[in-house]
């Protein structure tokens, strides 16, 4: 049952060959040469980084630790993933998280109507069988090999998690919006972030062979467990500064004047300080620019940002505001 | 190094971070991939390891820049100017060269008078030259912040030295004028004007950054790194007391509220939902068991449908108390669909039903200030007066009080030695579910000079000290 046929990841019952001397797990090859890296290789697929990203994603190759990130909606975080594993030339797997998600769908499953269907298949070959003379003891190894097989690989299904672990090209592995399964669920995930492994009690532990960069997404609807957060680093995305968001612009919306894009990030950022309910986040920022863009609007004035303003904010009350306060409206004397 | 970060980890543990073991192994570690002249990246290292949650960053960043403090002879106090220069041209830190060469654009610096600083600073903002920021925030700080070693005075002190010194609202206005005039017309529509003020406003705060943490960095030098951490360390915004709140420690706690209600909501929504299971649904398992040719293999249950409570909330917005009252109205409403239904009332002295702000709209933070302009709550003087505001809302609402209405009180009960009218509290607690009362005064002080919460207490189901939002947190998750 050890190392498989090579077309899954070793299946072993104990030892630890990913361990190194210190019982950190041993990260491997060096998928980038340092900080500066990161930053350039990402920007080159069109992933605006800024050093505090790309010193977490280089940390997380060295260190071969998850990544939890968190922000608010909409600030690339699954989009750092994509990035990642794109530049990397690795395989995204995806695991979207949800209330009731359990391990039948996370991790793996037996494909139990295949099993059936091959209980029925040896019932038939063993009613042959009892015919003969030294029926009892074929019966019996017979119940053996039947066991051995149906709890084989072959019915085996493999959902996101082990599929990562199994994998043999790189994979990178997003958990995408954790927070929104229940306390008890998360446990699920503690094996396989401390120790990249998955245990089958009925096939022994799955390892990986590379250790996959893994990259937990959150939106902070709720507190992570502490067991969680402690084997993951943590990354804060926030808003990004005037700069950046100006450049995010200027790589993302086609056909973008360096005015223009100047003028959207001045007019978000304002937004940003004032005191409403849902901020207009990055991706919002770029779909107003790319409406603006296809309006062939080439400097925003004040009644322009007002027809469009609802492309960024999609409450009722924060559109009112900001229109006050940005003076969009003409104010009474 | 490994002292370093030791020591560092402790004040992180001291300021109430917590910061397990692996956390500390894992940053011991993570120092060696990254270079560790760049201060930043070793920033980012130790942030990504030992700080989990977006609320604990300030205190991180304090701390880090306490620990971490960019030290050289050129921070000493009171340090002879020249001996000052000599060491700054060397450039024997990082940050050091960028200075210098700031400094050297700005043409030496020592000998300016303060017009002409002020002039170089007027520059520095409009062409938001950071380097040249810098260094003028150096020279600001070591012209006007008057720093003596050993002095025992806080940094604020001696920000507010500088800042008085710097007139930074007169620069604003001027950097707004010199904005208006470089337009092609002459003037800036209001949009323009705006987006102008908001990216000033975010340069002199850049700047204001930096006197902070020169302030900060001649203060590490003088007293040692782990005397100032210890007076720097601030409580994180779940600890924040309510009734000492400082203007920006009222900020944070705004700004933490609204994550908190979403939280909340969300884990109430699921504690409904996943609550014990009912009685049997004998239909229902029938129905089911056909599948299985009859046989009620899988039996199925109802699931109760637990009924929200009511709430009324009569809270007390007098001075003393009125940040806690706001906060806690707040978070009521901004859950409101936990409760059947909200009511809130509020006193001084007279009392004014505030349900109607909430209603129109969804705008929690506005409803808020409408209540503090608008409610009519004054009656005699405006000073609390429990006792009056509760006969009248006995009077007035007494009736609309139900079995399944939970009361909630909110207030110090400080009652400027009025009658305390206990008996209204009493009958409530008669007509009504619960009762509970919050107080956010520390609890050695319940009973003291002319707090009476003891004579309310004896007639409610509970009295929750309610000093900060971990606390009210708690509370209201009991209460749903």
């Amino acid at each position: 049952m050890t190392d498989g046929d090579g077309s899954a990841g070793e299946v072993t019952g104990s030892g630890g060959q990913l361990l190194g001397p210190l019982g950190f797990p041993d990260p491997g090859e060096p998928r980038f040469d340092s900080v500066a890296d990161v930053r350039e290789r990402l920007a080159a697929s069109g992933y605006l980084a800024d050093d505090g990203i790309a010193g977490v994603v280089h940390l997380a190759d060295r260190l071969a630790k998850p990544v939890l990130v968190e922000g608010p909606a909409g600030t690339g975080k699954t989009e750092l993933a994509k990035s990642v594993a794109r530049i990397t030339g690795a395989r995204l797997i995806r695991l979207q998280c949800y209330e009731g998600l359990d391990e039948s769908k996370a991790l793996y499953e037996w494909n139990y109507k295949k099993q059936l269907l091959r209980i029925q298949a040896q019932r038939v070959v063993a009613d042959e069988g009892t015919a003969s003379p030294d029926g009892p003891a074929r019966a019996g190894s017979a119940w053996q090999d039947l066991e051995d097989d149906i709890f084989s690989e072959e019915f085996l299904l493999a959902r996101p998690l082990l599929e990562a672990i199994r994998s043999k090209d790189p994979v990178v592995l997003l958990v995408d919006e954790i927070d929104r399964l229940e306390l008890e669920t998360e446990a699920l995930l503690l094996e396989i972030l401390s120790e990249y492994q998955v245990s089958i009690p009925e096939l022994g532990t799955v390892r990986a062979h590379r250790i996959p960069l893994v990259f937990l997404t959150s939106n902070n609807t709720r507190e992570l467990s502490e067991a969680l957060k402690r084997r993951c680093l943590y990354l804060h995305l926030d808003y990004p500064s005037l700069d950046r968001e100006r450049e995010i612009v200027k790589t993302r919306v086609p056909g973008i004047t360096a005015e223009l894009a100047d003028q959207v990030a001045r007019i978000v950022r304002s937004l940003r300080t004032l005191e409403l309910k849902k901020h207009p986040s990055v991706s919002e920022t770029l779909d107003w620019a790319r409406t603006l863009v296809v309006l062939g609007v080439e400097s925003i004035d004040a009644e322009q940002a007002k027809d469009t303003l609802h492309v960024l904010l999609k409450y009722r009350s924060d559109l009112d505001r900001a229109a006050k306060e940005l003076a969009l409206v003409p104010t009474e004397p | 190094m490994l002292d370093v970060i030791t020591g560092f980890v402790g004040e992180l543990r001291a300021a109430g971070l917590p910061v397990s073991l692996t956390e500390s192994l894992d940053a011991a570690d993570a120092v060696h991939h990254v270079p560790l002249e760049d201060r930043e990246a070793l920033k980012y290292a130790l942030a990504a390891t030992l700080v989990k949650s977006s609320a604990h960053w300030k205190a991180f960043e304090t701390a880090f820049e306490v620990y971490f403090a960019v030290r050289g002879p050129q921070f000493a106090i009171g340090e002879d100017e020249d001996a000052d220069e000599g060491s700054e041209d060397s450039g024997p830190r990082g940050e050091g060269d960028q200075r210098g060469q700031g400094r050297g654009q700005g043409g030496g610096g020592e000998g300016l008078t303060p017009e002409e600083l002020a002039e170089m600073l007027f520059k520095a903002l409009l062409e938001a030259n950071e380097a040249q920021l810098a260094a003028l925030a150096r020279q600001a700080v070591s012209r006007y912040a008057g720093m003596e070693p050993g002095r025992p005075v806080g940094g604020t002190y001696y920000l507010y030295r500088t800042l008085r010194n710097l007139d930074l609202d007169g620069v604003l206005a001027r950097l707004l004028e010199t904005a208006r005039a470089e337009a092609p017309t002459g003037t800036l529509t209001p949009l323009e004007e705006r987006l102008a003020r908001d990216e000033f406003g975010e340069r002199l705060a850049r700047l204001r950054k930096e006197i902070e943490d020169e302030i900060r960095r001649r203060l590490v030098a003088d007293r040692g790194t782990e005397a100032l951490a210890r007076s720097l360390r601030k409580p994180l915004p779940e600890d924040i007391d309510f009734m000492h709140a400082t203007r920006e420690e009222l900020t944070a706690l705004r700004r933490a509220i609204h994550p908190l209600t979403r939280k909340l909501a969300v884990r109430l929504a699921r504690k409904r939902r996943h609550g014990r299971k009912g009685p049997l649904d004998f239909r229902s398992t029938v129905r089911h068991s056909l599948s299985t040719g009859g046989v009620p293999l899988e039996p199925k249950f109802r699931y109760p449908r637990p009924a929200k409570p009511e709430i009324m909330v009569i809270a007390d917005i007098s001075g003393s108390v009125a940040a806690f009252a706001r906060f806690t109205l707040h978070l009521v409403h901004a859950i409101s669909s936990q409760f059947s239904k909200v009511r809130s009332f509020v006193f001084i002295d007279g009392i004014d039903e505030v349900t109607r702000f909430f209603e129109h709209g969804d705008d929690v933070a506005e409803a808020i200030h409408r209540i503090n302009t608008e409610a009519d709550v004054i009656w005699v003087d405006g000073h609390s007066d429990y006792g009056h505001a509760f006969s009248v809302f006995w009077d007035r609402f007494g009736q609309e009080i139900t079995p399944r209405t939970s009361v909630l009180f909110l207030g110090d009960a400080r009652n400027n030695y009025h009658a305390s009218q206990a008996w209204v509290v009493h009958e409530i607690s008669l007509r009504a579910r619960r009762v509970f009362w919050l107080n956010p005064e520390p609890r050695a002080y319940w009973g003291t000079g002319d707090s009476i919460v003891g004579e309310y207490a004896v007639h409610c189901d509970e009295v929750f000290e309610c000093r900060n939002l971990r606390q009210l947190e708690r509370f209201v998750e009991e209460l749903a």
